[in-house]
């Protein structure tokens, strides 16, 4: 085993190197010929690059691409005969699209208004201001935000506080004796989940709303909207 | 001993060799800066720093067990909470470092603005600072969500709102940020991926360049007043100022810095230690409707704004305000890149912070209090209390009666319990004729929802007839003058008035 020897100072880079001029110098004839292959080799960089964006790019933005409505189907929220007329009751479904991770977060709840004319409306949970869920007040008949006050009339038009329109309203219709709903995306203003009123602020409203409704109409059971 | 300083110096030596990096570092950290600058007001960036450490720390720890997945998520918070040794601690020292670090961010960013210090040459280091801000915020909103509990879900329903609102492309953004239709497991997934991978990523690039750019162009010396400063020649002025009274960062400057921040991390311990871990509260169960979300303390103010504006400024203030606010914010060193630096000198400046200052304590305030909020279950909870119903007709006191059933109580308060949406109805009677009182009962106006629909007549007439008793003692009920005073039994405390007319 030799002892080992005392380290020395490494010299400077530009030392051992030469200078950027002098390599340049050295090299004169096959400068250009490089030059071009490291250009070639970027460009074909850029172009690997492009065709890689396109999965990257589509995975991301994937959630973002889906048709408006496309997540929507009917979902049965129970028999009529479980919604007293007269009265407005939560009732729950599974959201049609749920991902194995959602546990608890893929139920969710519409308040169903069975009115005295026998007529149905089914409203969103969320608020019409930023989606907090309101509660149904029997004895004084109003919706009641518990963020910000936001208040609503029995039939869900807005009574007052900061939301600037009604609650939201999903399309309904009833099939064999269950009160179907057309459902599947959290309601806000802009991704609402049905018909209903146009937003009042104009720069929300929902291209895709009146299409949807051309289609449900010719069907054997029209929504019945009052 | 003189043999391990040897041995030690060639360890040294040995490294130095094959990374150079030891004697930059040395060099970084002995660096001069202006005596001046050794000052305690400079303590807040480290303190910053290492609380970002400790952030990443604690939450390395706590990844280790947190499951980011909708259905498991609540379930593994609690476990940590009470399965694990010191899980709560190590939860409670996340939580808390949290709040640290934003109070802190803010006492570094109005000392820089009140110090001048963003001013020529330091531009970029503030813009990259406003961006760290921007980071931390983004960390602490993201940091909400995985505590998965109702305020981290209803949260994320106020965050697609205010999304949705973006005109055009409002749907596919909220689509975006929920990563699917609904608030559910895609969403968790997608925001722990933010919290843990790019965010941080980000955050830890950026106090990079920040470090970088004070080592580069060196602390900002104290300012003077009167000592402008100027392009053309304040970098010869720094480096004459560095020349005369300059003293190394480490140790002279570097251990105001390392006091403070130890202060700092035992406060976060300390607060951790009796004050325990952020929730989680309710289990994220969307069929839960009984539920009162809140943000977390510093979004407390925005959420008390979105209470005040008027329906109509929502969406452009929601849209136009942090635009603007970032934009100003950004641009600042770029309008403002020269002159004064002593606060004494910009009295503009001071305004400015002491304006925001207050308005977001205010607002917080409010935040905390949130007397916008209906009482939920006031109706149900909290009795008249029974002065208010003494001595009064039966009439009058079915009145009090269904004032309790028809939820009149959530919004307003009597003898001080209820609500606060609406006004106190203890006088209510000296401010409003039995007319008026009709009107507004049956009509609503003026943030009240109209009750003609839930009230019949006779309910009207004796919510009307009980509200006329609320007045002060020897005082008299509001009467309409056009109808003419009329002699009244003023010693009687019980207005004897019946129908609606304001008097008898």
């Amino acid at each position: 085993m030799s002892k080992p020897t005392e380290e020395t100072p490494l010299p400077a880079p530009s030392e051992w190197l030469g200078t950027t001029k002098e390599i340049e110098d050295a090299h004169t004839s096959a400068t250009s010929r490089r030059r071009f292959l490291f250009k070639m080799a970027i460009g074909l960089n850029a172009v690997v690059g492009a065709i890689l964006a396109v999965p990257i790019v589509g995975f991301l933005l994937g959630p973002a691409m889906k048709k408006e409505g496309a997540e929507d189907k009917w979902i049965a929220l129970g028999a009529v005969d479980s919604f007293p007329i007269g009265e407005t009751r939560l009732a729950e479904y599974v959201n049609p699209i749920t991902s194995p991770s959602d546990g608890d977060t893929a139920k969710t709840v519409a308040w169903v208004r069975h009115a005295d004319d026998g007529t149905f409306q089914v409203f969103a949970i969320n608020c019409a201001h930023l989606g907090c869920p309101v509660r149904w007040f029997e004895q004084s008949k109003l919706f009641l935000c518990p963020c910000h006050g936001g208040a609503y009339y029995a039939d869900g038009s807005r009574a007052s506080g900061p939301p600037e329109r009604g609650l939201f309203e999903y399309l309904h219709r009833i099939e064999g004796g269950n009160l179907m709903v057309r459902a599947g995306q959290l309601p806000t203003l802009s991704t609402q989940a049905c018909a209903g009123k146009a937003p009042l602020v104009g720069i929300a409203a929902q291209p895709s709303t009146p299409g949807l409704l051309a289609i449900q109409a010719p069907a054997a059971a029209p929504p019945e909207r009052s | 001993m003189k043999d391990l300083k040897q041995r030690g110096l060639r360890i040294f030596q040995w490294f130095e060799k094959r990374t150079g990096l030891l004697k930059p570092l040395e060099e970084m950290a002995r660096h001069p800066t202006p005596s001046s600058a050794a000052s305690w007001w400079y303590v807040f960036g480290s303190a910053a720093m290492v609380l970002l450490i400790m952030q990443v720390m604690t939450g390395i720890l706590l990844a280790l067990v947190y499951s980011p997945s909708a259905s498991n998520a609540y379930a593994s918070l609690q476990f940590i909470n009470h399965n694990l040794r010191l899980g709560w601690f190590l939860r409670a020292m996340h939580g808390w470092g949290s709040d640290f670090m934003i109070a802190i961010v803010l006492i570094h960013m109005m000392q820089v603005f009140l110090f001048g210090a963003y001013k020529y040459p330091r531009e970029l280091t503030w813009i990259a600072g406003v961006f760290l801000l921007l980071l931390t915020l983004g960390m602490a909103f993201t940091g909400q969500v995985l505590r998965f509990d109702q305020d981290a879900y209803w949260g994320l329903g106020i965050g697609a709102s205010v999304t949705s609102r973006i005109p055009f492309i409002g749907a596919p953004m909220v689509h975006l940020l929920l990563g699917g239709p609904i608030i559910g497991g895609a969403t968790l997934s997608r925001f722990f991926a933010l919290h843990v991978f790019l965010i941080p990523a980000l955050l830890l690039a950026f106090v990079g360049l920040h470090l970088l750019m004070v080592l580069r162009l060196g602390i900002n010396e104290w300012p003077m007043p009167g000592r402008l400063v100027r392009k053309s020649d304040y970098d010869r002025n720094y480096v004459a100022l560095t020349k005369s009274t300059g003293v190394p960062f480490v140790p002279d400057a570097a251990w105001k810095d390392a006091v403070f921040a130890a202060v700092i991390l035992l406060a976060v311990m300390a607060c951790a230690f009796f004050f325990g871990p952020f929730g989680p509260g309710g289990q994220p169960d969307p069929t839960i409707i009984q539920t009162v979300p809140r943000p977390d303390f510093f979004f407390l103010w925005l959420y008390a704004v979105l209470a005040f504006l008027p329906p109509e400024m929502e969406t452009p203030a929601l849209l136009i305000a942090p635009v603007a606010i970032v934009g100003g914010l950004l641009l600042l060193p770029l309008i403002a890149g020269e002159g004064e630096k002593h606060w004494s000198r910009r009295p503009v400046a001071v305004l400015m912070v002491t304006l925001i200052a207050v308005t977001l304590g205010t607002f917080t305030h409010l935040g905390l209090h949130t007397p916008w909020s209906p009482a939920m279950d006031s109706w149900s909870s909290d009795p008249v209390p029974a002065s208010f119903v003494e001595h009064r007709t039966p009439l009058e006191r079915r009145g009090a009666l269904l004032l309790q059933q028809k939820q009149c109580r959530n919004c307003h308060s009597i003898g001080g319990v209820g609500g606060r949406r609406g006004p106190a109805l203890d006088a209510v009677a000296t401010e409003m004729t039995g007319d008026q009182i009709v009107r507004q009962i049956l009509q609503g106006g003026g943030n009240m929802p109209a009750y003609g629909k839930a009230l019949s007549p006779e309910e009207t007439t004796a919510i009307t007839q009980y509200l006329r008793t609320l007045r002060g003692p020897g005082l008299r009920p509001a009467a309409d003058a056009s109808q003419g005073l009329q002699p009244q039994n003023a010693s009687h405390p019980v207005d004897s008035t019946k129908g609606a007319s304001g008097a008898p």
